[in-house]
């Protein structure tokens, strides 16, 4: 066990080694420097100039000496100056990270506990009705992609036309005078649906494939109620798969709460992204990359781990 | 001069209306599908449920609303009419009498027309991003988990790389105006348009290896319009100009099948390593097979079933990608009618006018809808055999 995790984590740093060095060199292609030098010393600078700005810089320097400056850096959590917020990196990332570890956390409260039910549900009695339109349901929600749920979802409940107005199309309030039910509704639905979907399908495959097991039938020949087999028998064995799968959602959900941090307004790491991308911010933009790389880094590895620990017949021999 | 409105439901009857040749051609081949049914195999066999019906038919429908887009729009996409800028569905054209059936967006330009043509986009790039993919992934796959090995571990290691790497953050970093001026798409394009020359190749090439005169006869034409495909899709010549796309077209074609290809490989590899432990692989090897005819002609054919379904899902995944990128703004062009820029257009006035987003989301879900239960069904079919 001990080997396994040894040569995951090393793969790991690999692997963000080469990620954090393929953004770098993609952030500072020199016609991203030169729109830089432009936005920084005004537009109708001549080539010279342009060229001169960047010596003064030190962007003209040798590419790996570069990285490796900002790498010494960042490992020790200086990432440097943000060109677009005036302000150390660092002041910028935090607050902001913080804000969309909220409505992650929201975002799952309410997305595994209602995709592992629709699963279960739908996988306890394969074939049966319920099944069916439990599945339909789940393939629909993953046809709805963040954008289209939260055109429809706003326009239901926020628009003036339908005039419903149960909750607000801005989350803008809720980064700065705390969480309500009015603000967050529609930012953590729309995330959660389109990841439902998916988690609950994977809970229902193997909740079906649990169900055909043997120690089912053992325990239904024996005169357990229907009830208690699930409960009791088969749910935690069925639980297994789904965890890995959860744990892989984060990715995906990334991409989600840029689509609508952006849609609803709501100031966190998402928008944070987009504006650093926006206005060539080459610092904040590098610190954000290293932030989600990080992120989809450690949950694969969690969810290796934990799908070791969770199920014993699985012994990892390195 | 006030605006004449049609009724709710004289709207819905000419939207009907528009689509009339749509209706005539789904009626026409969904019905001699059925007919033929169990001979068609596979294909036909979608027409045993009613799920594999309702996928078929959205799929079909919004196939046949791409070709037929000139047919069934009333309005070109680009025009702006300013008398009917933000106007609610319905609203009357005073010059030509004709309705804006879905309102007018807020440049004054036809929600519905733009639909119909937006769909042309996406039915242009994504089942054809999603192919370039396969073909990169299984000419990858297919080695990586027949031989194992330090191959292997490279290309799992390339392929994980991709797949740790945030979609959107890779979009903002591919799909620019400042990547044009550099050297990389033309590098990306050059190294991934030649996967599906090599693949077409090989697989002409491992079967007909020792009767040359059978292989040129697949293997000129191959070469021939493959090669003239390679070299106008990569834009290093083209004499007909049919082949160069717009720049931007091809950076987000391109970031596309980047992002596709190594979940392509995965799933080829995962299944490689599947099928090659099985007899009939191990009796082509004592047979003296070469390695790429088990791997194309033993391995990859009994690999189909999860394939197809695969590639059916990842059509929807691609129009997801597709319409993600519209939604940030980095679509072909800022005027263009596909459906993720159209959102993100129509998602700025929301709050007060919701015909411009809405069409297009509800033709986005549909679609990808359309797909997904069509892969459902495959599956089921597969399954079964």
């Amino acid at each position: 066990m001990l080997v396994f995790l040894a040569k995951r984590i090393g793969v790991m740093f690999l692997t963000a080694l080469c990620l954090t060095l393929i953004v770098f060199s993609l952030v500072n292609l020199k016609p991203n420097l030169v729109k830089l030098a432009k936005e920084q010393t005004g537009s109708r600078i001549t080539e010279q100039q342009v060229e001169v700005w960047l010596d003064q810089n030190g962007f003209n320097r040798p590419f790996l000496v570069r990285y490796g400056e900002w790498l010494g850096g960042a490992v020790r959590r200086d990432f440097g100056h943000s060109s677009r917020f005036n302000a150390q990196v660092a002041e910028v990332l935090w607050p902001r990270l913080w804000l969309t570890a909220k409505l992650m956390f929201w975002v799952m409260v309410v997305m595994v506990p209602g995709a592992l039910l629709i699963g279960v549900l739908a996988g306890m009695r394969e074939g049966s009705a319920q099944d069916r339109i439990l599945s339909a349901v789940a393939i629909a929600t993953t046809s709805t992609p963040e954008y289209v749920s939260g055109v429809v979802l706003t326009v239901i409940f926020a628009s003036q036309m339908v005039g419903l107005q149960w909750f607000s199309g801005s989350a803008t309030s809720a980064a700065d005078s705390g969480i309500t039910l009015t603000n967050f509704a529609l930012p953590v639905l729309t995330i959660a649906i389109y990841g439902m979907g998916y988690i609950a399908r994977m809970t229902r495959a193997s909740m079906a494939e649990v169900m055909t097991q043997q120690y089912i039938r053992t325990a239904r020949l024996k005169g357990v109620g229907f009830r208690m087999i699930v409960l009791r028998h088969a749910l935690r064995n069925a639980l297994i798969a789904p965890f890995t799968v959860i744990m892989l959602q984060f990715p995906w959900l990334l991409t989600g709460v840029v689509i609508v941090e952006t849609l609803f307004n709501y100031r966190g790491f998402g928008w944070l992204l987009i504006v650093a991308a926006a206005n060539n911010d080459i610092n904040l933009l590098l610190a954000c990359s290293i932030v989600a790389v990080v992120i989809v880094l450690v949950t694969q590895l969690i969810s290796d781990i934990g799908y070791v620990y969770l199920n014993p017949r699985i012994r990892v021999t390195a | 001069m006030p605006l004449a409105f049609l009724t709710p439901w004289q709207i819905v009857a000419q939207t009907a209306a528009q689509f009339l040749p749509v209706w005539i051609a789904m009626v026409v081949i969904i019905g001699t599908s059925a007919l033929f049914g169990y001979r068609l195999g596979t294909y036909g066999r979608i027409f045993d449920s009613g799920i594999g019906i309702l996928g078929f038919a959205l799929v079909l429908f919004w196939l046949l609303t791409a070709i037929l887009a000139p047919d069934i729009a009333l309005f070109d996409p680009y025009t702006q009419l300013r008398a009917l800028q933000n106007k609610p569905p319905g609203a009357i054209d005073a010059v030509t009498g004709l309705p804006y059936l879905f309102g007018g967006d807020a440049l004054g330009r036809d929600v519905f027309s733009r639909v119909v043509y937006g769909s042309r986009t996406v039915m242009a790039i994504a089942p054809l991003a999603t192919l370039f993919a396969y073909m990169v992934g299984i000419t990858l796959g297919l080695p990586a988990g027949y031989f194992g090995g330090w191959l292997d571990t490279l290309l799992s290691f390339l392929a994980n790389l991709v797949l740790a790497f945030p979609v959107i953050l890779l979009f903002y970093l591919l799909v620019t105006p400042e990547i044009r001026e550099t050297a990389i798409p033309g590098t990306m394009a050059a190294v991934l348009f030649f996967f599906p020359v090599l693949f077409v190749t090989l697989v002409f090439w491992s079967r007909f290896r020792e009767r040359p005169e059978v292989l040129w006869y697949y293997l000129g034409p191959t070469l021939a319009i493959g090669g003239f495909a390679y070299l106008g899709l990569t834009g290093l010549w083209d004499p007909s100009g049919w082949l160069t796309m717009a720049p931007n077209t091809l950076n987000i074609f391109l970031a596309v099948v980047f992002i596709t290809a190594p979940t392509v490989f995965r799933i080829v590899r995962g299944l490689t390593l599947d099928i090659k432990t099985r007899d009939y692989v191990a009796a082509a090897q004592t047979r003296g097979e070469r390695p790429w005819y088990i791997m194309l002609w033993e391995i990859l054919p009994n690999a189909r079933g999860p394939l197809i379904v695969d590639f059916c899902l990842r059509i929807g995944y691609t129009t997801i990608l597709l319409g993600t990128l519209g939604f940030f703004g980095l679509g072909v062009s800022p005027e263009s009618p596909d459906w993720g820029s159209t959102i993100n257009e129509g998602r700025k006035l929301l709050r007060i006018y919701i015909h411009p987003a809405l069409p297009p989301a509800l033709a986005l879900m549909s679609l990808v809808l359309g797909l997904n239960l069509l892969a459902d069904a495959l599956r089921e079919q597969t399954m079964r055999d």
